[in-house]
């Protein structure tokens, strides 16, 4: 085995020097008759083999290459500038632990601070952490923060309708635990109607800004909704899209007192659902309650500028039981990746891809709301809109198949309301020519 | 050697991009909505990869060297395995693609469902869990429904021994559970007294990492397990320490109901500066209905994503950490039955080799043969101002990554050493003398310790003032 340094005779000299007679005598803490099971495994591949059956399987699927895409609900089909690649190759991040011993981390350490940075300047917050495993985790350990921050005294969280429902899921799995009511799930509810239900039992509303129908919800509905929660003493919690705040104004500008998000769209890959990552950012007066993973500035004993974990008496390998969350292991690799994306792009870079993408979405929108019997429901949108078809969303999905090209999402298995409609997205990546003959098919099909 | 700051490198009107341009007509955002100020850093290209790459230079990293972290498993992480996952035919797929147009993904995913299931002996995997944190919350959350199914959601409590990761107790914690702690005996393991005096009618279950963190194998992992389901209770098994068991024994057969691996440990996934992971959790057929999902079932010879009917619902968005799971995939493919036996008797020969060795200049507490890892005490006698941390900071000196510290928390000044099985003898016996040439240092010259190390970007930094003054952006 190839991995595997040790010769017999390394064995054998090892073997000797630890006073055994056979490797199998260092397991006799093993109760003997379950020791060493034969395993049913396939027999081992070469390394060109198992390339070959890997490309092999990784054939069978579709991919946004070699087929338009106009699927978004919660994972964005963006181009990866090839310098992000190169930096995630460097063994020296990708091989290394987490940042436990400093001076042999400053080069993760302050990758992280930068992101942290970035972070908080698109979102309008005073601090981010180094980030959780995506959006939907992210949003659950927000309301649990939250409820923190209350100091467990307030067990009503406000979750709106029209956030992701794999986020609400995970907010409903992370709750379980606690003796929390979640409400505003049931039926339609825009921001504004969310705002009334606002009381003194309340810990914090969720809000999906633009919303999973991608909804942008007039700006000033989201502002009396900040208003009304925190006259209640409540915290607003927003998701947002990274990309759309290149063009639109971040959480901060509204009120939002914790802001989450599926950072994927930054320089990530879609790769099948992941890894992704949830970032995190807040106000400065919340920051003992966050949880994940902080870095901070700091100085040497020479009086030089360095980066160290801190903050981690919040966390776990502290704090057990009592940490603001149980999560070690997060998703460095992909904020770097965010970090990278934003460093490459800057301010130019990123309004350049937010206006490509609301162009597109609005150019695609117009161009099948004036197809007969189809129509766009939403009222404003950034790149992401509910189309009501005159035949079923499925079928229509099962027809753009048939031609190649990969469909929106069937938006009606999560909402009644909008049974088949199906959510389109468009991206800085379909061409005009790809809306074309988008537009084209369903002409052919209605 | 320090780096600006990507703040410090900017200068207006600099771009680091190409993209095109519209071929749509341009639309406009309703006026109220339009962002005024985004004041991020403007670089163009040579200096955004100038910046990364002398950044990765001040990183450690297994590919430079000895990096044996207790408890992390820092194996060699084969190249191979990042070509694989960088595939277009994985990377460019969507989550939400119809499944007939995923079946490449999901055969994957199946494939490692069964391979995992086949190893440990939990027939019942999902996916999901991006880390063993997550694995274990999912485990808890699992025997809480389980519990409640059965109408005995009186049981409030959660055993875990005195040796266990700081994840067990808080993600019990997150799980609604209140934490019991179990002490340990003088050979290591749990102590059995104490568990039978915990075990009532209170308890949902325990959770135990076996081998333990001192690296020991309990002697009585089978009486702990018949204790606590005697009780009505489950034994959940914390995967961390998995790359001693390969081949040598499944955790189902030891007794545990559910557990989670860690891919980003035992099946090789690097650790990318802290993630992502992947912490599957797996379980016993009659808990297979309570796992998080989705999970990947196979109807005829069509791959199927189906939630399990009792689920404890989604742990997070879609279906788990996918790029890292190809990474296992491939790993076990290319070891097969003999291959991963072999790495977990190498890791163990490893480990109990150096154990030898350094028992004879650092106290070792618990004088047993180890298994993977093993834990000293960093204290000499001798040189009372030093500490385990000055140690490990010297070892930086003699260019290795130190060992894990003060972790587990019974032992004191741990210093936590897992060479793992990708280390030559060569390597083994450098880090050993270094070793023992502190442990000498400590008394002839101990500045050398407390004022290491000596030649690295940064020397220690001044923790205290980081979080009284908490810079955390520019």
């Amino acid at each position: 085995m190839h991995y595997l340094p040790h010769t017999p005779a390394d064995r054998e000299f090892m073997l000797r020097a630890v006073g055994a007679q056979s490797i199998e005598e260092l397991f006799a803490d093993v109760p003997a008759d379950v020791r060493f099971p034969h395993l049913d495994l396939p027999d081992p591949l070469a390394e060109p083999e198992l390339l070959a059956e890997l490309r092999a399987i990784a054939e069978k699927n579709w991919d946004a290459d070699h087929h338009p895409c106009f699927l978004g609900a919660g994972a964005y089909n963006h181009f990866i500038p090839t310098v992000v690649r190169h930096a995630l190759q460097r063994s020296e991040f990708c091989t290394a632990y987490t940042p436990y011993q400093p001076e042999l981390s400053q080069g993760t350490l302050q990758a992280t601070f930068e992101y942290q940075s970035m972070i908080c300047e698109l979102t309008g917050m005073d601090v981010a952490n180094a980030s959780h495993y995506d959006g939907a985790t992210a949003t659950a350990e927000a309301v649990l923060m939250a409820f923190n921050v209350l100091r467990g005294e307030r067990n009503r969280v406000l979750l709106s309708r029209y956030v992701h429902p794999h986020y609400r899921q995970a907010v409903h799995t992370y709750l379980q635990g606690f003796n929390l009511e979640i409400a505003g799930e049931e039926r339609p509810a825009e921001p504004g109607e969310l705002a009334h239900m606002a009381d003194s039992r309340t810990c914090c509303a969720v809000v999906q800004v633009p919303d999973f129908r991608g909804e942008l919800a007039p700006l000033g509905e989201l502002i009396s909704l900040a208003e009304r929660l925190h006259s209640v003493g409540a915290l607003l919690i927003a998701v947002v899209n990274p990309i759309s705040l290149g063009l639109l104004k971040p959480p901060g500008a509204f009120g939002a007192d914790i802001v989450v998000g599926e950072g994927q769209p930054l320089g990530n890959e879609l790769s099948f659902g992941g890894p992704y990552l949830g970032f995190f950012a807040t106000k400065m007066e919340y920051v003992r309650r966050m949880p994940g993973r902080l870095v901070g500035m700091t100085v040497d004993r020479d009086g030089k500028r360095a980066f160290v974990l801190t903050l981690a008496t919040r966390e776990q390998h502290i704090r057990r039981e009592k940490a603001t969350s149980s999560i070690c292991t997060n998703q460095a690799m992909n904020a770097l990746a965010a970090a990278v994306y934003m460093a490459a792009l800057g301010p130019s870079g990123l309004r350049h891809v937010a206006s490509l993408c609301y162009d597109k979405a609005h150019y695609a929108a117009t161009q099948l709301a004036a197809l007969p019997g189809f129509s766009v429901l939403n009222r404003a949108f950034f790149h992401e809109f509910v189309l009501s078809c005159p035949m079923p969303a499925e079928e229509i999905a099962a027809l753009l198949l048939e031609r190649g090209i990969i469909p929106g999402y069937c938006i009606g298995k999560d909402y009644p309301e909008y049974t088949g409609c199906m959510l389109l997205c468009c991206t800085e990546m379909n061409t005009r020519a790809q809306i074309d003959r988008l537009v084209q098919t369903l002409e052919e099909l209605a | 050697m320090t780096e600006p700051l990507l703040s410090e490198l900017s200068s207006e009107g600099r771009k680091g991009y190409s993209l095109p341009s519209a071929d749509v007509p341009h639309a406009t955002p309703p006026a109220e909505w339009l962002r005024e100020r985004l004041q991020l850093p403007e670089l163009a290209e040579p200096a955004v990869v100038r910046h990364y790459v002398r950044l990765s230079q001040l990183n450690y990293c297994i590919d430079t060297g000895f990096y044996p972290l207790g408890s992390c498993t820092m194996k060699y992480n084969p190249k191979v395995n990042e070509e694989a996952a960088s595939l277009p035919g994985f990377r460019r797929v969507h989550p939400l693609q119809p499944e007939e147009t995923a079946q490449g993904c999901l055969q994957l995913m199946w494939e490692l469902q069964q391979l995992l299931g086949e190893l440990t002996g939990l027939r019942a995997v999902s996916l999901q869990p991006a880390a063993g944190a997550q694995g274990e919350l999912s485990g808890l959350l699992m025997m809480r429904k389980y519990h409640r199914d059965r109408g005995d959601a009186a049981r409030r409590k959660v055993l875990i021994p005195d040796s266990a990761h700081g994840t067990n107790p808080a993600s019990t914690a997150m799980a609604g559970f209140e934490p019991v702690e179990v002490p340990s005996d003088a050979r290591g393991n749990v102590d059995l007294a104490a568990l039978e005096r915990a075990c009532d009618s209170s308890i949902a279950g325990m959770m135990i990492t076996n081998p333990n963190t001192l690296g020991l194998f309990d002697e009585h992992i089978r009486e702990v397990c018949e204790l606590v389901h005697r009780c009505g209770g489950l034994v959940y098994g914390d995967g961390a320490n998995l790359n001693a068991l390969l081949g040598i024994a499944r955790p189902a057969d030891l007794g545990f109901d559910i557990m989670h691996v860690n891919l980003h440990k035992t099946f090789s996934a690097p650790h990318g500066s802290g993630g992502p992971g992947s912490g599957p959790v797996l379980a016993r057929e009659q808990l297979a209905e309570y796992l998080p999902g989705p999970i990947v079932v196979k109807q005829d010879r069509h791959f199927a994503l189906r939630m399990p009917s009792r689920s404890i619902g989604r742990v997070k968005a879609f279906y788990g950490n996918f790029a890292v799971m190809i990474k296992a995939y491939a790993y076990i493919r290319q070891l097969g039955e003999a291959g991963l036996r072999a790495a977990s008797e190498c890791a163990v020969l490893a480990a109990n080799y150096l154990q030898e060795r350094l028992k004879k200049s650092y106290h070792l507490p618990y004088g047993r043969r180890c298994m993977h890892e093993f834990v000293l005490e960093g204290r000499i006698p001798g040189a009372p101002a030093i500490r385990a941390l000055d140690i490990s900071k010297r070892l930086i000196d003699y260019g290795f990554h130190p060992p894990t510290n003060y972790f587990p928390l019974i032992v004191r000044e741990a210093l936590m050493i897992e060479p793992t099985e990708t280390e030559d003898r060569q390597t083994l016996d450098a880090f050993a003398s270094a070793l023992e040439h502190i442990a000498e240092e400590a008394r002839t010259a101990p500045e050398l310790l407390l004022e290491a190390p000596h030649h690295t970007p940064v020397r220690r930094p001044d923790e205290v003032r980081a979080a009284r003054e908490l810079r955390l952006r520019w």
